[in-house]
């Protein structure tokens, strides 16, 4: 309706529900919200929907985690077991722990909140990461949403910092063995290191403080930042509207969906019920942290097979992976009677270190080297971006050598081999797997992409094996449709950008070496059929199809 | 007094002293491991029980360890292993061996109980060692919290805080212990076998073994109270499950809320 009509005849309701609906309207202004967003459209893609699920396992976060803290007492003071669990009894523990054993047998559905909680945090930094992995291999982070990307990576690493932070507070052994770990990482940071760990926990490790310091950050700070840059994050979708893969009709200046409401609210509410529903028949049917059989920290026990939580397994791993001496190389350092401890410091720090900056570093890198300054709202296909594509692969083969080192002795113990072989392979793919992992993967994506070039030229193969009236076999190629030849035809497949000189007509040492990476990343690479290819193509068929007798006509294309 | 320290720079002074010293420690060793062998022989063997096992031992075990099981470059030698090192490996079935290896697996066994006690019989005939333990240890009636305890302070870091078992250097491991009787479970505390250590009396005193036996079978009794354990493997396997069954389950939901029945 247009703005005069409505200046002219002022909307009067009819029913007392209009009437209360008006008067709230009028001053809060929901139709013109609910105007604007309900027709934000959305595209439809199963790979779209991570980042609502990471959303919603942080809303059962919070709720099942307001629950736990009704119950759970952050405090390292000493006591003696007394609840219903009798392989403990009067076992001496913290308050903490003591308190975590109530919820688990002593409080109605403590132990269903402790395993939802649990499980959903698992589940919200998986989804965080595969949204992630999506966004990166579609290349959706390039411009305009190179700052949303970076807020999507401060977003990952405090789920990280959050789930470690949850994953100490029960003050059992395992935990306890995590924290024991994050000290030694402390203190192998040269200088500050002991001081910054005796700051941590009040004094020398485990002290009396650590808990309730966790329990802080944990429901308090890390939470409110997440929600800052969750609203940070969804605001800019909003702004920036959402990415499309591409297809006929789609262009970097529309969306391509369904409008939000009714729809789009609807899936979206239903979709926030089912990943309850997944994250409570897990928590109902499968154990996660029985902290019971663990026991209470104690500085004195380690126990087999203790991991942390899966997010932070990569550091672990990392840790496991270096060794303590090579040969007769030491890396234990003492400068001006500092302990300078490299077998430390370095795996933990410089593998987490390098896969975090290059994470946020991406999009300016690529941006560089291609000197794309266009917005971009449709995707990439994978294949259609070899050398980013394999970037991708190669960092990920990395993060997983890493990952699968945490759990060298339980792939040792499954598999019978022996751990030391399990640690020296996983050394050496530490090196070479992202190597190997960068070249199958480019491959990979030319294959795929020669593939669908050859389907765009000459249609898709039917297994149809025809014998023509002079003997003649052939195999019935079926023609694709208009819609799935745009799929693979139509997208970009930029080539090497050379060295350009800059406004004094120099060429710089660093637009050259830009020069190079830019022919490394664009070097490999399989054309788009084009429209005169094309034409060819079928013309060739038409040409066979008459030599072999105008009835057979159809059957070449 | 004067005598002695005339008699100090002898020529076999050295040689006394060194006499004197080895008595002491061996005296002292001797009467440390009487402490161990406190118990040993409770159980009585028949004659014939150890005639019927060296019979037994010469057609099946003599091939590594020996005649007489003085031990070969094979096997080491049984004199003073005790009855209770013969139970727990022929009774698990890890000897005979099936084939040489970081460490003896665990088998069907081959011999039947009598045949074991015969085995043990023999072997405890050759010298004086940890026996097979009472009945009264293996009750299941100690302090299972006391248990606990020791076991995380002792067993845990090779058997997993949950007894399910962990891997060690070089294609060795610590077994799962669910499933394993109380008698075994005694045995090798006492024994040591394969690449465990050896719990003493002194180390571990019999009631706090019949503790961690308590324990251990008590956590086996109790099962999961949280549901499916995922082979109480900790972290490892939780993170495997929430990604395989967890994600797949909702990426599933996924591609179902967005495929369109156009």
């Amino acid at each position: 309706m247009s703005a005069s009509s409505t200046a002219e005849v002022p909307f009067a309701p009819k029913t007392k529900v209009g009437r209360i609906t008006d008067f709230v309207d009028e001053r809060v202004g929901g139709s013109g919200i609910l105007r604007e967003f309900g027709r934000k459209v959305f595209p439809d893609h199963w790979s779209f929907m991570f980042g609502e699920v990471a959303l919603y396992s942080f809303v059962i976060l919070l709720m099942s985690g307001t629950f736990l803290t009704f119950f759970f007492d952050p405090s390292m003071a000493e006591t003696h077991y007394s609840g219903s669990y009798t392989p403990l009894t009067n076992v001496e523990m913290s308050v903490a722990y003591s308190s975590s054993l109530n919820i688990s047998f002593d409080i109605r559905g403590g132990l269903f909140f402790r395993q939802v909680h649990h499980w959903a945090a698992l589940l919200f930094v998986a989804s965080l990461g595969v949204h992630m992995l999506r966004v990166f291999f579609t290349g959706a982070f390039r411009k305009p949403r190179e700052m949303n990307w970076v807020v999507g990576g401060v977003l990952l690493i405090l789920a990280m910092a959050e789930g470690f932070t949850g994953y100490s507070l029960p003050d059992d052994l395992l935990s306890g063995n995590g924290l024991r770990i994050i000290d030694g990482v402390i203190k192998s940071i040269p200088v500050i290191g002991t001081y910054i760990s005796f700051f941590l926990f009040g004094g020398e490790f485990p002290g009396t403080a650590i808990i309730g310091r966790l329990y802080v950050l944990h429901i308090l700070l890390v939470p409110a930042m997440i929600l800052l840059m969750i609203v940070i994050h969804l605001f800019m979708v909003v702004v920036h509207k959402h990415t499309q893969y591409p297809g006929p009709g789609r262009n970097d200046g529309n969306v391509v969906g369904y409008p939000l409401g009714p729809v789009y609210a609807a899936k979206a509410g239903g979709f926030f019920f089912i990943v309850f529903g997944v994250v409570a028949l897990m928590a109902a049917m499968f154990t996660i942290n029985p902290i019971w059989n663990y026991g209470p920290y104690d500085p004195s026990p380690v126990s087999a097979g203790t991991q942390p939580d899966w997010y932070i397994g990569f550091v672990d791993g990392a840790l496991r992976l270096m060794p303590g001496v090579v040969n007769d190389f030491h890396f234990e350092y003492i400068i001006f009677g500092h302990v300078l401890t490299l077998n430390v410091l370095l795996p933990a720090l410089v593998p987490a270190g390098i896969i975090f900056t290059v994470l946020f570093m991406y999009p300016w890198i690529e941006r560089w080297i291609t000197k794309d300054n266009r917005e971009h709202h449709v995707l990439d296909r994978p294949r259609n971006a070899p050398t980013r594509t394999a970037i991708g692969v190669a960092g990920f083969t990395w993060y997983c050598v890493m990952w699968a080192a945490a759990g060298s002795d339980l792939i040792a113990t499954h598999f019978h081999v022996a751990l030391n072989d399990v640690t020296y392979w996983l050394r050496t793919l530490f090196f070479l797997g992202p190597i190997i992992a960068f070249m199958v993967a480019k491959r990979v994506a030319l294959a795929l992409q020669r593939k669908d070039r050859e389907i765009a030229l000459h249609g898709r193969e039917t297994g149809r094996i025809v014998r023509l009236p002079h003997g003649e076999f052939i195999e019935v190629h079926a023609p694709l449709d208009d819609y799935k030849h745009y799929k693979l035809v139509g997208f970009e497949s930029p080539v090497p950008l050379p060295a350009e000189p800059n406004e004094h007509g120099v060429v710089t040492p660093k637009e050259k070496r830009r020069a190079a990476l830019s022919k490394w990343f664009f070097e490999d690479r399989v054309a788009p059929a084009t429209p005169a290819e094309l034409e060819a193509a079928h013309g060739h068929g038409h040409h066979e199809a008459i030599e072999s007798g105008e009835e057979h006509k159809s059957l070449s294309h | 007094m004067k005598a002695l320290s005339q008699k100090r720079r002898h020529p076999l002074a050295a040689i006394a002293l060194l006499l004197m010293g080895l008595l002491v420690t061996g005296g002292l060793y001797a009467v440390a491991t009487t402490v161990n062998q406190a118990k040993a022989d409770t159980t009585t063997f028949s004659a014939s029980d150890a005639q019927e096992g060296g019979k037994l031992f010469a057609a099946n075990c003599a091939t590594c360890h020996g005649m007489g099981a003085s031990g070969t470059k094979d096997g080491p030698s049984l004199v003073g292993v005790g009855a209770a090192a013969v139970d727990f490996q022929v009774g698990t079935g890890r000897m005979p061996m099936q084939m040489n290896g970081p460490q003896a697996q665990e088998k069907p066994r081959q011999f039947n109980d009598q045949q074991t006690q015969q085995l043990a019989a023999y072997v405890a005939s050759l010298g004086a060692g940890p026996a097979i333990p009472d009945a009264a240890l293996l009750d299941e009636k100690g302090d299972a919290a006391k248990g606990g305890e020791l076991f995380r302070v002792n067993c845990a870091m090779c058997h997993n805080a949950a007894a399910a078992g962990g891997a060690l250097t070089r294609g060795k491991f610590a077994p799962a212990l669910a499933g394993v009787s109380g008698q075994h479970i005694y045995e090798a505390m006492a024994t040591g076998p394969q690449n465990m250590p050896v719990f003493n009396d002194a180390n571990i005193s019999p009631e706090g073994k019949r503790d961690i036996i308590t324990f251990l079978k008590k956590i086996e009794a109790n099962g999961s109270p949280g549901g499916a354990d995922l082979g109480s493997l900790g972290p490892v396997s939780e993170g495997l499950f929430v990604w395989v069954a967890g994600l797949g389950v909702i990426i599933a939901f996924t591609i179902w809320l967005t495929s369109r029945t156009s």
